[in-house]
């Protein structure tokens, strides 16, 4: 006898009206909202934290960020509402953070020029340049005497040609000294240093900063100090920084400071600043960039391309021959076949570059006796090329096999028995019938391999890290360099400085490559279909 | 007008002679044909098998220069571990250790996320499901490799942060923090296909006997998928030793870098002198990772071909 439904009510799991959404069992019980609740206080507590300290570093987006999340978080937690949706919160969040997230800010840096020399925000430049100083010839001069506190602290006493006596450290600043008069022996802990003891202290003496209103102490001697003036003054209001020296104003345009004529302010570092356009505009226009980034773009498509030929074609001979039962040890090969799958790339493009080592490498040695010569694989680009398709073959006909295995299984015998009975031939049954309906099959997943090739940095990298190098290029490209290779020289390796906000810009076109390819192959494969169900 | 039976004899026929001029048999033309897929499928056996070979004689040589290196050493000797292990410029050890701690804690993570959102999107209906599924799959379709800039400025935010060191730059946790962010992804999808493939019944009557949600995903669902979960566990594994990009530019310091990092310093300056050091290394560091593909092979590859291809 089937259970009686109408006992319990079963909750309906596929009401898709909004209404129908199970609820956790209002019974639960006190200690477990408890510790709910205990549990969100304690990552509200530390989010907060992580907020408080990112807005503290000037890292306001990503402070934002957080507490938006944070925000929502808790939202999703207290409302029955979202009960669902809790249980994708973590993996949510990490996605928001470290996926998405970058994404935005990708974009945004690619449309600034942070770069080495301009890595500061425009604030912290203009404090840097408030901390400057220049001499005038009729600057005032103070005596001054030394005092130092046990602890090691330092305090200048001055009197100025008027007999207006101060008193100076780093922390205070310099404060009137109204008692006036010759220096005390003693002021708070600080105590009176001789001219001798001055001495001793001369070269710790020379780093201390002194300063007050607009201008600062320079100690001259050991027993003489004079004013230095603040050399630039910024009027935040109109946002222009006026040199005090030369009386020269400059206004903030593009990451530095210009003045008047454009020419930007000497000795001064740059700031981060919006550029719109500008690095799209040089990786088309300058041709320091343009040559180099349009041979780099041609490489990694018949890079890819090439690879993906290359390993289907491997792996389908490879697969074809695997695939005829008659075979002996048939297991056996297939297993062998897997290795280079099973091996990290990185270790076995490892061990490739060492076996093709133009000198050593048996690998060169062997084509050296059968042609004579040993190929320079990793000076000349050309052959660089060579070497990385070949390894890049080795390493992918593996997983090209597998896939074709399997869909070669998939295929009906029948079809094969019908087009004997048309009379086909070998060629005919694998042109017309074999190739087309694998190619359904796997082109998806060819497409896939392009894109993952697209952004392949491991081969390109370990075998020669893109080189040999462009010459007469002022970005550091390499001739085998992939587009993701290039970004990551352009911002990490040294030598020339790092170019965010380049690579950057470099980043999105692979973006928008890869987006497309996305979009082809999702017309391809119809996978969303199953979101449907 | 021909009739059918004509035009099959005429093809056959032709297919008779040009076999005939070859072969005196068609069972000798197959036989030709079964020996040229044997050849082949030993010409691919070699292929593969080329570098390994190397790494093993080179390994196991007395010698440790690649100059005059043979693929038969003279002799096998231990020499080359044992200089591994105690040359203090390359902590091979540590290397390793970092790589499968860092391994196995994003694998452990990617897992739980997956399935608690697998379980979401598998037992529940509601508004913006759909739209979620496809969200995930849209934006993991871009490789976070490619926001690496981003990530680079990101971990140097947060490691300045007082007592978040530890996810800053050059640390172990900040890539596994930055590896965890694509937990959810093509994985989620592999999952919820698995757990739609459990009756709900089953979780239903653990519902009607009381147990909440919470209990059901754990004591009922959780034991049913146990296999999905190893093969996504295990594949998030494999990957993660084997990523290159992320630990290169996040790692600094040489005790903190992962074995991808670590194996390249042998390729800098001296690599033909230490050419048995590295194919030591070489061999166990590939190890674990052969290691687990022959073993687990058949449950691996379906999810292999079904997903993304290995680095």
């Amino acid at each position: 006898m089937p259970p009686k439904r109408s006992v319990k009510r079963l909750p309906n799991l596929n009401d898709q009206k909004g209404g129908g959404v199970i609820r956790p069992t209002s019974s639960s019980s006190f200690r477990t909202s408890f510790l709910h609740m205990a549990g969100l206080a304690l990552l509200d507590a530390l989010a907060l934290w992580l907020v408080y300290s990112l807005l503290g570093n000037g890292a306001g987006t990503a402070g934002i960020l957080v507490l938006v999340v944070t925000g929502l978080v808790n939202w999703v937690f207290l409302s029955d509402r979202f009960y669902p949706i809790r249980w994708l919160t973590p993996g949510l969040v990490l996605m928001l953070l470290l996926v998405v997230y970058p994404l935005v800010f990708t974009v945004y840096v690619a449309f600034t020029n942070y770069s080495d020399g301009h890595i500061l925000s425009k604030q912290q430049v203009v404090e840097q340049l408030q901390r400057r100083y220049f001499q005038t010839p009729d600057a005032i001069s103070y005596q001054m005497t030394v005092y130092r506190s046990p602890e090691g602290g330092f305090l200048l006493f001055l009197q100025d040609p008027q007999g207006n006596t101060y008193t100076g450290t780093e922390e205070q600043g310099i404060q009137a000294y109204p008692v006036g008069g010759e220096p005390p022996e003693r002021i708070g802990p600080y105590q009176k240093l001789s001219l001798a003891g001055t001495f001793q202290y001369l070269t710790e003496l020379e780093k201390i900063q002194v300063s007050g209103e607009g201008f600062q102490v320079r100690i001259t001697g050991p027993n003489k100090a004079r004013q230095a003036l603040a050399k630039y003054t910024y009027d935040p209001d109109r946002d222009l920084l006026t040199d005090n020296e030369t009386g020269k104003i400059y206004r903030p345009v593009g990451g530095s400071f210009v003045d008047n004529e454009g020419k930007p302010l000497p000795d001064a570092p740059g700031f981060t600043a919006v550029v719109g356009l500008d690095n799209f505009r040089r990786v088309f226009s300058d041709p320091q960039i343009q040559g180099p980034f349009l041979r780099v773009f041609l490489w990694t498509v018949t890079f890819a391309g090439m690879t993906v030929l290359l390993t289907f074609s491997v792996g389908l001979l490879l697969a074809l021959v695997l695939n005829d039962n008659r075979l002996p040890l048939r297991t056996l090969f297939r297993s062998l076949a897997i290795i280079p799958y099973t091996i990290p790339g990185f270790i076995s493009i490892l061990v490739w570059v060492g076996l093709l080592n133009p000198y050593y490498g048996p690998f060169s040695l062997m084509i050296k006796d059968l042609i004579g010569v040993s190929p320079d694989w990793f000076s000349n680009g050309t052959l660089t090329k060579v070497a990385i398709l070949f390894i890049n073959t080795w390493l992918g006909f593996p997983y090209m096999m597998l896939i074709n295995l399997g869909a070669l299984q998939s295929i009906p015998m029948e079809m094969y028995e019908a087009a004997e009975l048309d009379g086909a031939g070998r060629f005919a049954k694998f042109r017309y019938l074999t190739l087309p309906l694998l190619l359904i099959s796997v082109g998806p997943l060819l497409i896939g391999a392009f894109a993952f090739n697209f952004n392949n940095f491991t081969v390109i990298d370990l075998v020669n890290e893109g080189g040999p190098p462009i010459v007469g290029t002022s970005t550091p490209a390499g001739q085998t360099d992939i587009l993701i290779s290039y970004t990551y020289r352009l911002a990490f390796a040294g030598g020339r400085g790092a170019d965010f906000g380049l690579a950057s810009t470099i980043a999105i076109f692979i973006f928008l490559i890869v987006a497309s390819l996305t979009a082809f192959n999702f017309r391809f494969t119809r996978q969303l279909e199953e979101v449907m169900r | 007008m021909t009739s059918i039976s004509e035009t099959g004899q005429t093809k056959a026929s032709r297919k008779e002679k040009i076999g005939l001029r070859l072969f005196r048999s068609a069972r000798q033309a197959a036989r030709f044909n079964l020996f040229l897929k044997l050849l082949i499928a030993i010409l691919a056996a070699l292929f593969a098998l080329y570098p390994v070979a190397w790494i093993f004689s080179a390994a196991l040589s007395p010698s440790n220069s690649l100059v005059n290196s043979r693929l038969i050493p003279v002799g096998a000797s231990a020499a080359n571990f044992v200089r591994l292990w105690s040359d203090p410029r390359h902590p091979f050890l540590l290397w390793m250790w970092n790589s499968i701690k860092v391994s196995s804690l994003t694998a452990i993570i990617t897992v739980s996320l997956c399935a608690l959102a697998a379980f979401s999107f598998s037992r529940f209906r509601y508004r913006g499901r759909r739209s979620g599924l496809l969200a995930i799959l849209l934006i993991q379709l871009f490789p976070n490799t490619l926001a690496i800039v981003a990530l680079f400025l990101l971990l140097q935010q947060i490691g300045k942060v007082p007592g978040f060191a530890w996810l800053g730059l050059n640390t172990l946790g900040g890539i596994i923090l930055i590896y965890s962010g694509g937990a959810l992804g093509f994985n989620t999808w592999l999952m919820k296909g698995f757990f739609d493939s459990i009756p709900k019944e089953l979780d239903e009557s653990a519902l009607i006997d009381g147990a909440s949600w919470a209990q059901a995903f754990v004591y009922v669902i959780l034991p049913l998928v146990r296999p999905i979960l190893a093969v996504i566990g295990i594949l998030t594994f494999i990957g993660t030793y084997s990523d290159f990009l992320v630990a290169r530019v996040m790692l600094k310091s040489a005790e903190n870098y992962t074995l991808a990092v670590g194996m390249t310093l042998f390729i800098r300056g001296q690599y033909t002198r230490e050419w048995g050091v590295f194919a030591a290394a070489a061999l166990l560091g590939a190890l674990p990772i052969v290691l687990i593909f022959l073993l687990l092979q058949k449950q691996l590859i379906g999810g292999l071909a079904t997903g993304a291809v290995k680095g």
